[in-house]
């Protein structure tokens, strides 16, 4: 699905009869899929409820894309994911407790209450923790595979995301660019999902598509539909094979439509009801579990066993999450530096 | 044989190139045989090839770079080709690299080298003195030496600590300022130096204006005052202990700073005095900063928007006056 998918050539999903690799990977992906769905869907209801301080923030709409992101890294790759990466967090290996622990505040979890919800990140494990500041990770990501380069390793590549919205600023810019000037094996997946929060495309951006920036910047891009489970692994395997072989940074564009609000603050009452019938606004775990019965990857049966097991997982993390401490502001450090000798004390 | 404060700097970063190779250098315009704006890096790419790397212009994206090449345990050192610049990666020194350590129990070691401070026609973009800014976030070590001495050891120990360090180099010192021989022996990192012992007024002060105050109390020496200079070398950590040791002495406090009025090293080195040590004082806590203007272009404005020894000195015998 390179720049030639552009010109008009559709998804092969429907019609190639996927081998059992195929098959396999596929399902892989619908798995983590439906765990974010899943565990999101659990989120929602536990903001809710008064359960989560903070905000909440969904990749309802985007979970396709997503999984396909963690999906293609190994040991040694490093993933920078942004706030709608439920999919990709987990597939790239990231525990359900720490997913849990973060946003309930546990003092076991990865952030220890120190940060909440998306922000979380295992750096040591070669998964970034993003900061708010959007595109701030891009050139974070870069340093990483610079480093390893000097390092001497080999064969690691780096994946990050963006939405359209972090497109925009202008570390993006710096970050996409400085990417390309230094050759890392690099690909960065961008999620149109048509919203940075409220405000829509067209005040956003005025370029046909956001793909095309890929020759300005000299990566090689790619563009698809975000909702085709297909699309998005073969695209994503793609680039993430062609940026481990040494080609140029790989730009990912793919679109679909938010099916939340921002976070979970926000109804989204500003988005269009026409909107909603666009075919990029379909719901991606919809569309693939239609195709895994179509094609009877799976029986009704083993898909709701799935969904069963799944729901046991994302309640069982609930469960001891919320039987953990939270912090305690008398038994926090309050030290900003892991220096201590040079920790500024104003009253001595 | 002499050694310039900038040759200290250059110094520095050969011996850490060749003694740990987990440091490079990361800055615009510093490799080849140009070696950055300043020279600081001249010759350093030739000698270290592929650790000396030319950026393009994106303040931002170099610091972002830098925070990745930490985590993945390298030390980097960034120059900013001026201090001013570095307000383009205010966002990756203090949102990502001063917070990291804090959120996630990984620390950040990068050093950001900022060439500061003015000198004659530099302006508005190419003057700044940006401790003060740096100090006021949390999770980052400001340093800001005023010797030879210390430009060398202070950027050593900078890139040995785990924490990310903001390095305020001033300008007007590169090429001013010399010592006979590189120092053997650092200064313990976050401690204050008594540079000129005193009785009658204790001057706080750091980098360029450690030298202004210095002349300013050989002149009132003149008049029989003996006034006690302290060169805090970081600003963050402050030495309060030996600030407040010194006002202990003198019973007197005038802090010095090159920054904007508003805030800063000098107010929160009053502040500490005033909170900690009010019953020292047998006048009120004063402080002397450039004016709260952007810095001017031309001489003889410039000259007078800074501290210098004239208005240090009127200053200082107005405290002493008390």
């Amino acid at each position: 699905m390179l720049q030639a998918a552009r010109r008009g050539k559709k998804s092969s999903s429907k019609k190639a009869a996927p081998k059992a690799a195929v098959h396999e990977r596929f399902l892989e992906a619908f798995r983590w899929m439906l765990l974010a769905r899943t565990l999101e869907d659990k989120l929602r209801s536990l903001y809710r409820g008064g359960m989560i301080v903070g905000g909440v923030y969904l990749g309802r709409g985007q979970e396709a894309v997503s999984a396909a992101c963690g999906m293609f890294l190994k040991k040694g790759d490093v993933f920078g994911p942004l706030i709608r990466d439920q999919a990709g967090r987990s597939a790239f290996g990231e525990p359900l407790l720490d997913v849990v622990r973060t946003y309930l505040g546990s003092v076991k979890g990865p952030m220890r209450g120190r940060d909440g919800n998306i922000h979380r990140g295992r750096p040591r494990e070669n998964q970034l923790a993003m900061i708010s500041h959007l595109g701030a990770m891009i050139p974070v990501m870069v340093g990483k595979l610079l480093a390893k380069r000097m390092k001497g390793e080999k064969g690691f590549v780096g994946l990050t995301t963006l939405g359209e919205g972090g497109m925009q600023t202008g570390a993006s810019h710096e970050g996409l660019n400085i990417a390309a000037v230094e050759q890392v094996p690099l690909v960065v997946v961008v999620t149109n999902n048509h919203w940075a929060y409220s405000t829509p495309n067209e005040r956003e951006f005025a370029c046909a598509n956001l793909v095309d920036r890929a020759i300005g910047y000299g990566y090689e891009g790619h563009k698809i539909e975000g909702t085709d489970l297909n699309q998005c692994l073969d695209a994503i395997e793609t680039a993430v094979k062609r940026a481990r072989a040494g080609r140029p940074p790989q730009l990912v564009v793919a679109e679909v439509l938010r099916l939340a609000g921002h976070g979970e603050h926000d109804d989204a009452s500003y988005v269009p009801q026409e909107m909603k019938g666009q075919p990029f606004a379909e719901d991606p775990v919809a569309r693939t579990e239609k195709f895994i019965l179509e094609n009877s990857l799976m029986t009704r049966d083993e898909l709701q066993q799935l969904r069963t097991e799944i729901a046991k997982q994302v309640d069982d993390a609930v469960a001891t999450a919320q039987q953990e401490d939270a912090p305690h502001a008398r038994e926090e450090d309050w030290r900003s530096m892991s220096t201590q000798q040079l920790i500024d004390n104003p009253s001595v | 044989m002499s050694v310039t404060y900038l040759e200290a700097i250059r110094e520095a970063q050969t011996k850490l190139l060749r003694e740990d190779e987990r440091v490079f250098i990361y800055g615009q315009d510093i490799a080849g045989k140009f070696g950055g704006a300043f020279k600081a890096t001249k010759g350093l790419a030739e000698k270290f090839p592929g650790r000396v790397l030319n950026t393009p212009i994106s303040e931002d994206a170099m610091v972002g770079t830098a925070i990745g090449a930490a985590l993945e345990g390298m030390r980097p050192i960034v120059e900013m080709q001026f201090a001013d610049f570095s307000s383009i990666a205010l966002n990756q020194i203090l949102n990502n690299a001063g917070t990291h350590y804090y959120r996630t129990n990984v620390p950040v070691p990068i050093t950001v080298r900022l060439p500061s401070g003015g000198t004659k026609g530099s302006g508005p973009f190419h003057s700044q003195s940006m401790e003060g800014l740096y100090s006021h976030y949390p999770g980052i070590v400001v340093m800001t030496p005023a010797t030879v001495e210390d430009a060398y050891t202070m950027l050593i120990d900078a890139v040995a600590i785990d924490d990310p360090v903001v390095y305020c180099e001033h300008k007007y010192l590169y090429y001013h300022l010399k010592a006979d021989a590189l120092p053997k022996e650092s200064f313990p990192v976050g401690k204050a130096r008594i540079v000129r012992p005193g009785r009658d007024l204790t001057i706080v002060t750091y980098s360029a204006m450690v030298h202004e105050a210095l002349a300013v109390a050989n002149e009132l020496c003149k008049d029989g005052f003996e006034i006690e200079i302290v060169d805090l070398r970081t600003v963050k950590p402050l030495d309060t202990a030996t600030v407040l040791a010194s006002v202990a002495r003198t019973g007197r406090l005038l802090a010095v700073g090159e920054a904007f009025p508003w805030g800063g090293v000098t107010a929160e080195v009053v502040s500490r005095v005033a909170a900690e040590g009010f019953h020292l004082l047998d006048a009120a806590p004063a402080r002397i900063n450039a004016k709260d203007t952007p810095i001017p272009y031309h001489p003889n404005l410039w000259t007078e928007h800074r501290p210098n020894r004239k208005t240090i000195a009127a200053k200082a015998r107005q405290v002493l006056a008390e």
